[in-house]
């Protein structure tokens, strides 16, 4: 049984250049915790910031040259196929690294106020980013789990250690709860791909699937049935989206801000890669599912949040209507709808990381009622003026990046011929566009009858809340380069 | 009677169904940590019989990975679950509603 | 019967073998011997000390983290044993990677120990 193959062992060759971005975060975490073992007493916030923006910069810059590398060269993959090099690869890997960059900007004061342990806190921020990146890239199942359980442990952590409140107890025990249950289906669903196509990795499982006919395909269907509910509890759509309102308002708010970005954006490329990807000669079979998977979560996202009356909950229900509207892209199955996707997930992200920049900044305390936003128009003209900016991206009006994301999946679910699901989309948008305006109503109609606790501002929030709306606005008008930045990202399949 | 690769796969499917049942039916946070591990394994079993009918290793040294994984994720469970009871002793997942709307 | 059915077979008439005889032993004992019980002799046995206390004992919580650290560090050993079993075949990459495999780990055993982790409080 001990494979005899090994006794000429040759280690695979290994593009360690394509390694290298998340290596430097990781190599950063362990820096952080080393030196805050080092260190005599309590180590200070600015050292464990610094070192993870530098990591993320540092990061950026060597997948910048790892783009170009690509366009030359084309798409590859290293380590015996297992981590593909593709310009898909490389667009997550850039995403992360934005939202690690602003994450780490926001957490700086959050840490300092709420008395969180600093390098702990950005040890596990490295490193699950460095999961999400490693998800992204994996071109095998194995490997793809792991990056997405480095992902997912760090953030039950990140969860938990604001472990003065009892809601981040509760939201980090319910995520993992959560998290492991959806993994395992993940993980069962990986069996059963293995043992339908006889590997792991998705190049020989395309492969494989382009070239026989199963007699029965039952196993096969049950294996994307699995991935498919493990994906759609990360992500999560409708009907798996039920413990994402209650997590998102007791988790710490960059933390939250880091779930709903890059949880979701991981999440989705692995779903990209898995479906899209390997999967592509049995798109018939799973492009309907997704379809449903989209329409109900849409409707859910956009009815449900009309219902709360918690900040946090509201943004929770938005960024499951905005799964919806990714899955809307994914269900199309074309290049165009995967592009859509990429698109999607960029402006989103950076939209909802500015977003609960705002919320962060509101107040530590265990809820985020609307009443706490009542009159902010008038005593925090330009944060309301902000936070508008980005509630209105979010609900897709034009001249916003947010328009442009949603026409590119509308126009992408049209060409595919999904009309009734592009009508969907339309409908929910407007019904979800009331959950922003009443948030908007509340700072500038509503008077602020108590004054609460007033928000504090850190010029690094300050920062991040600018930097995100500019980028939103700009990019509502001029979407091109980022357009054709995710027409070059679509997932490549390919033997290293 | 034959012991087929087949039967260690329904061992595996049945492992994973008592363990999620488990998850969602138990209130008990240590139980609930339990059945995770029993659908962990269920799917290594799963792995396992379907190298010994593949004649590959590749889906035994994934069992590693998963043992690793697990444990890792137990750990971190084990810590959330004492971290809660040891504020408030004898919760169940009941008991954990504070956040609802 | 098959032959897997037979070979199980082996087991049981062992298994059935076993219980019988101590059985047996217990039962005959039972029948020889004079019962006159008092209260010092149903007492539970704990190595001629006297028994305090009843028998649901808790286990300290600060046992718990040397438990889970236990869990950590020997579920990793499951990498280091393939490795070590053919050494010769994974020359310097193998030796390289472990290297950086248990600098992780030690470094992960430092963290905790510096942070007072591993001392008995």
């Amino acid at each position: 049984m001990f494979a005899p193959q090994l006794l000429g062992f040759v280690s695979p060759s290994i593009n360690w250049w394509a390694l290298l971005p998340q290596m430097i975060l990781l190599g950063a975490a362990l820096l952080i915790l080393l030196l805050s073992s080092l260190a005599p007493r309590r180590s200070s916030t600015t050292f464990a910031t610094v070192t993870t923006l530098s990591a993320a910069i540092t990061a950026y810059f060597v997948s910048i040259g790892l783009w170009y590398d690509v366009e030359r060269e084309g798409a590859s993959s290293s380590i015996a196929s297992a981590f593909g090099v593709d310009g898909f690869s490389i667009f997550f890997t850039m995403l992360i690294l934005i939202a690690l960059a602003i994450t780490a900007l926001l957490s700086h004061h959050y840490l300092d106020r709420e008395g969180i342990d600093p390098p702990e806190f950005h040890a596990l921020l490295l490193c699950s980013a460095a999961g999400a990146i490693v998800m992204a890239a994996a071109n095998d199942l194995v490997v793809m789990f792991l990056g997405l359980e480095a992902l997912s442990i760090a953030i039950y952590v990140m969860i938990a250690m604001h472990s003065r409140r009892s809601e981040a107890r509760e939201s980090a025990v319910k995520y993992f709860v959560l998290g492991a249950f959806s993994s395992a289906f993940l993980l069962y669903g990986i069996a059963l791909t293995y043992g339908a196509t006889g590997s792991t990795n998705l190049v020989h499982v395309r492969e494989y699937l382009d070239a026989v006919v199963f007699r029965d395909q039952h196993m096969l269907m049950a294996a994307m049935g699995l991935l498919l509910v493990g994906l759609s509890f990360k992500v999560a759509a409708a009907p798996f989206h039920f413990w994402a309102p209650d997590v998102y308002q007791g988790a710490p708010s960059p933390v939250t801000g880091w779930m709903a970005s890059i949880a979701k954006a991981a999440g989705f490329a692995a779903l990209l890669r898995i479906f899209f990807a390997a999967f592509a000669s049995h798109d018939s079979d799973w492009s309907p599912v997704v379809a449903v998977l989209a329409f109900v979560t849409l409707v859910v996202g956009a009815v449900m949040a009309i219902l709360q009356t918690d900040v946090k909950r509201m943004l929770a229900f938005s960024s499951i209507s905005h799964a919806g509207y990714v899955l809307v892209a994914v269900q199309s199955a074309s290049n165009d709808g995967t592009a859509a996707a990429l698109f999607y997930l960029f402006t989103y992200t950076l939209m909802v990381l500015g977003t609960f920049a705002v919320v962060g900044a509101m107040g530590s305390d265990d809820d985020h009622p609307l009443t706490r936003y009542a009159g902010l128009g008038r005593s925090k003209p330009l944060i309301a003026l902000s936070l508008t900016a980005l509630l209105l991206a979010q609900a897709g009006v034009p001249t916003t990046s947010g328009f442009i994301a949603k026409f590119q999946v509308i126009s992408a679910a049209v060409s595919n011929q999904s009309y009734f699901l592009a009508g969907a989309a339309m409908v929910t948008a407007v019904i979800g566009a009331f959950m922003y305006l009443r948030i908007i109503m509340t700072m500038y109609v509503v008077d602020d009858d108590e004054s609460g606790p007033s928000p504090v501002w850190h010029w690094t929030t300050s920062t991040v809340v600018l930097g995100t709306v500019i980028f939103t606005m700009v990019l509502g008008l001029v979407p091109q380069f980022l357009i054709e930045f995710a027409e070059q990202a679509v997932p490549i399949l390919i033997r290293g | 009677m034959e012991i087929t690769t087949g039967w260690y796969l329904v061992l595996g499917a049945l492992l994973f169904v008592i363990g999620g049942t488990g998850l969602l039916i138990r209130r008990n946070p240590l139980v609930m940590l339990m059945c995770v591990e029993l659908m962990l394994n269920g799917v290594n079993l799963t792995f396992v019989a379907f190298a010994q009918r593949l004649n590959d290793i590749g889906g035994q040294t994934v069992v590693f990975f998963v043992l690793v994984v697990a444990a890792a994720e137990v750990v971190v469970g084990l810590g959330l679950v004492v971290a809660i009871l040891r504020r408030q002793p004898g919760t169940t997942a009941d008991d954990l509603s504070a956040l609802k709307g | 019967m098959s032959e897997l059915l037979r070979s199980y077979l082996t087991v049981g008439i062992f298994g059935v073998a076993a219980i019988a005889m101590a059985g047996a032993m217990l039962t005959i004992a039972r029948i020889l011997r004079p019962q006159r019980p008092t209260r010092q002799k149903l007492i539970a046995y704990e190595s001629g000390v006297d028994p305090v206390g009843g028998d649901w004992a808790q286990s300290q919580i600060r046992y718990y983290v040397f438990a889970v650290l236990f869990v950590l560090f020997d579920v990793e050993a499951v990498f280091i044993f393939p490795w070590a079993t053919r050494l010769e075949v994974y020359g310097l990459f193998g030796l390289v990677e472990m290297a950086i495999f248990i600098f992780i780990l030690v470094l992960g055993l430092f963290y905790a120990w510096r942070k007072g982790v591993l001392r008995w409080v």
